[in-house]
């Protein structure tokens, strides 16, 4: 018995001693920030955006022979967080990943993993000057900058024009603009049988649903808030309650079913419209005859007065970098107007840059689609970028899975509740 | 009268010394060769485990090696937040409504099962195969002919017609963690049938002769000597069961979008991932984890003192 309990204790010992371990033996920070070399990249996985990255990484080399760039597809994994949290905990991060959520941004920073962009002597100043006034969006509570604003995907509706003259409903001017109109209009499409849903927004519990669902419509309702302002919840308002009845009325009138769909729900028909950026065009284009409108809002507004959430893609440099002073200078190379550019041209997403309809006339003179698009891009708003942000969300959508998609309980106290605890986890360092 | 004592025979002396060589010869072999495992038990089980009881005694995180983070003992305030916490205590009470679904019916219907499939029955071999293939089929797919066949407007709904339940299967409160037990029992199924059948080889047959001489049925064979000549195998089976419906995950993360409706079918390793994983609690983590190992634990104990006395 003493000897199990002997051997008990010298394994947890042993654990204990372990998780202190760290094996970093590269360079110092301060050695790093001005070191250059060869680096490696990690890019998203999707087709459009691995030619992005492959053409940047070849237009690199050639002018850099000394400074090497590695790129390639963020491994397989349940979600690119989990896939980088394990790297920043094995050390093995890039030095750069073009697919950095903000909203784990917060979390990346508190493990050590991330290197500040601020630390630069030009940094902010970059990130500001791309980026305009939106910058501020991304500035962690400590005042810097642990992300590049990179590419937005502002959330619009996409409506099945087909679907919709089939339903009796005005396709070129649909009446969607208001929550009302929003659900009268849902109502007739799926009383006409021609769609089994009007829109099908996921209804499972992960913390990042209700960016496709929720947030736009607070967003746009509340005139551009986020659901965190200084350290206080906003959700639980006027304008979060009014957003929630819509989506709770949605759901209670059988318009948006309440369990997952395991397909696409708008390019099979099943849905009359989808909750998506501007990287569904290139996905829909052939397969669906689409328009596209803002997110409703109470009592409807002017389609230019729309906010709408950013749906942003940060890129993030890692501490785990050992030549941080060539990162830093492809990371301008890949976000300059040039680049923004190709990255417009190849993935139809839109740089997080200031004024794009007159940086590219061109582009969006030949694809009129997309303009939509690169106008809402303007009026984005970001998660917050605050402590235990995922916390906050996971918080949230349990909150709205309980009081909004099954009904239950009071829906104002369920967010209150919810809006406490969300302030406490903020507030939290 | 003087008592000499025997000389000491130098043959046995010799042979004993070359007996204590060889067994000390032997046990070195022998340590030798469950050395592979010894490690690997204490580097894949022994190892997390202690790091697990560290990490939930202190607000641990996962952390880039090297830097400089605070991770400071807190005591107990990560057992006493799970225990405070309505996700944790609802997704044991979810697993325990699992448990007293899936064990005793993994229990009866692989045995039946296995008793059918060791009898001379036509196309043995097919339903031996049959059986085994969902449990060697990857979870995705079979998750995807589920979602299928239970979602609204899915087959099973259709032929129910007016009788399908509302709301809908995976989305029913009631009915979600029933139906992940089901799911898993199928799952399963043939893994534990085989467990049976192995066991089945090992009843006399003498013993199904002589009740057979003194008249007894199907079900009395069954259930006085089939019963009792697998007991071994039945406490394997449900300890195996306990275990594994324990760390139930997949299915309520793929099958129920991350354990709904509304954590009705949210399993305390679904929350450990949530919370450990995507929220970097991992310290938390640790902790819920401990306290399902000590459940698991003790539920085995009893399983043990019930089953498995001789």
């Amino acid at each position: 018995m003493k000897r199990k309990a002997l051997t008990t204790l010298a394994i947890i010992s042993l654990g204990a001693s372990l998780s202190g371990c760290g094996g970093d033996s590269g360079p110092s920070a301060e050695e790093a920030a001005t070191a250059n070399g060869p680096i490696d990249i990690w890019y998203s996985n999707n087709a459009e955006e691995v030619a992005w990255g492959e053409a940047m990484v070849d237009a690199w080399n050639a002018e850099h022979p000394d400074e090497q760039v590695t790129g390639q597809e963020i491994p397989a994994g349940t979600s690119s967080e989990e896939v980088i949290t394990a790297a920043i905990t094995a050390g093995n991060a890039p030095c750069l990943i073009y697919n950095t959520a903000p909203a784990a941004v917060p979390l990346f920073n508190k493990q050590g993993g991330l290197v500040s962009l601020s630390e630069f002597d030009d940094g902010a100043s970059y990130i500001e000057t791309r980026t305009g006034d939106r910058s501020a969006q991304y500035l962690s509570t400590d005042g810097e900058y642990y992300q590049m604003p990179w590419k937005t995907n502002p959330s619009m509706i996409f409506y099945n024009k087909d679907i919709f003259s089939a339903a009796g409903l005005d396709a070129e001017n649909p009446p969607l603009s208001t929550y009302d109109e929003f659900l009268a209009t849902s109502q007739t499409l799926v009383d006409s049988g021609e769609v089994q849903a009007a829109i099908w927004p996921a209804a499972s519990s992960e913390f990042f649903q209700s960016w496709f669902d929720f947030y736009p419509l607070f967003i746009a309702g509340s005139g551009g808030q986020q659901l965190v302002e200084n350290g206080t919840s906003q959700f639980n308002n006027p304008a979060g309650i009014d957003a929630a009845m819509f989506w709770a009325q949605m759901y209670e009138r059988g318009l948006t079913p309440k369990e997952n769909y395991t397909g696409d729900s708008f390019a099979d028909g099943v849905a009359a419209m989808s909750i998506v950026g501007p990287w569904a065009i290139a996905v829909y284009d052939d397969a669906v005859n689409w328009g596209v409108v803002p997110v409703p809002t109470p009592d409807g507004v002017s389609p230019d007065e729309v906010s709408s959430f950013s749906d942003e893609k940060s890129i993030g440099m890692f501490s785990a970098c050992d030549n941080r002073g060539t990162a830093w200078e492809f990371l301008k190379f890949t976000t300059s107007e040039d680049a923004d550019g190709q990255l417009l041209e190849l993935t139809g997403q839109m740089p997080m840059r200031t004024e794009l309809p007159t940086t590219y006339p061109d582009y969006f003179a030949a694809n009129p689609d997309y303009e939509v698009f690169a106008d809402q891009a303007s009026r984005t708003v970001e998660v917050p970028i605050v402590p235990n942000s995922i916390d906050i969300w996971q918080t949230f959508r349990d909150a709205y899975s309980e009081a909004v998609i099954f009904g239950e309980g009071d829906l104002q106290a369920t967010f209150d509740e919810a809006a406490q605890r969300i302030n406490d986890l903020a507030g939290e360092e | 009268m003087t008592v000499t004592a025997p000389a000491a025979d130098p043959q046995t002396n010799e042979r004993s010394r070359r007996g204590s060589r060889h067994k000390a010869g032997r046990q070195r072999i022998g340590a030798l060769f469950i050395a592979p495992y010894v490690i690997f038990l204490v580097a894949i089980f022994a190892y997390p485990v202690g790091l697990a009881v560290y990490m939930s005694f202190h607000d641990y995180f996962f952390a880039a090696p090297g830097a400089i983070v605070e991770r400071p003992f807190i005591g107990i305030d990560n057992y006493i937040r799970a225990f405070e916490s309505p996700a944790v205590r609802q997704s044991f009470g979810n697993v325990a409504i699992f448990l007293v679904l899936n064990v005793p019916l993994t229990v009866v219907l692989s045995l039946v099962l296995a008793t059918a499939l060791n009898a001379a029955i036509p196309f043995r071999t097919f339903f031996r195969v049959s059986y085994y293939v969902p449990y060697i089929t990857a979870s995705v797919a079979v998750v995807g002919v589920w979602l299928f066949l239970f979602s609204g407007g899915g087959l099973v709904n259709n032929l129910l017609g007016p009788l399908a339940p509302q709301p809908s299967w995976f989305v029913n409160s009631t009915l979600a963690m029933p139906l992940i037990a089901i799911y898993v029992t199928w799952k399963q199924l043939g893994f534990f049938v085989l467990l049976y059948l192995a066991a089945l080889q090992n009843v006399p047959k003498e013993l199904y002769e002589a009740a057979s001489m003194d008249g007894a049925g199907r079900l009395r064979t069954f259930m006085s000597v089939t019963v009792p000549g697998v007991r071994s195998a039945t406490f394997l089976v449900t300890l195996l069961a306990t275990i594994t419906g324990a760390n139930l995950f997949t299915e309520p993360y793929l099958l129920t979008g991350g354990g709904g409706p509304n954590g009705a079918s949210a399993s305390p390793v679904l929350v450990m991932y949530q919370e450990g994983i995507q929220q970097g609690n991992a310290g938390y983590a640790a902790a819920i984890g401990i306290l399902l190992i000590v459940a698991v634990l003790m539920l085995a104990g009893i399983q043990r003192l019930v089953l498995g006395r001789k």
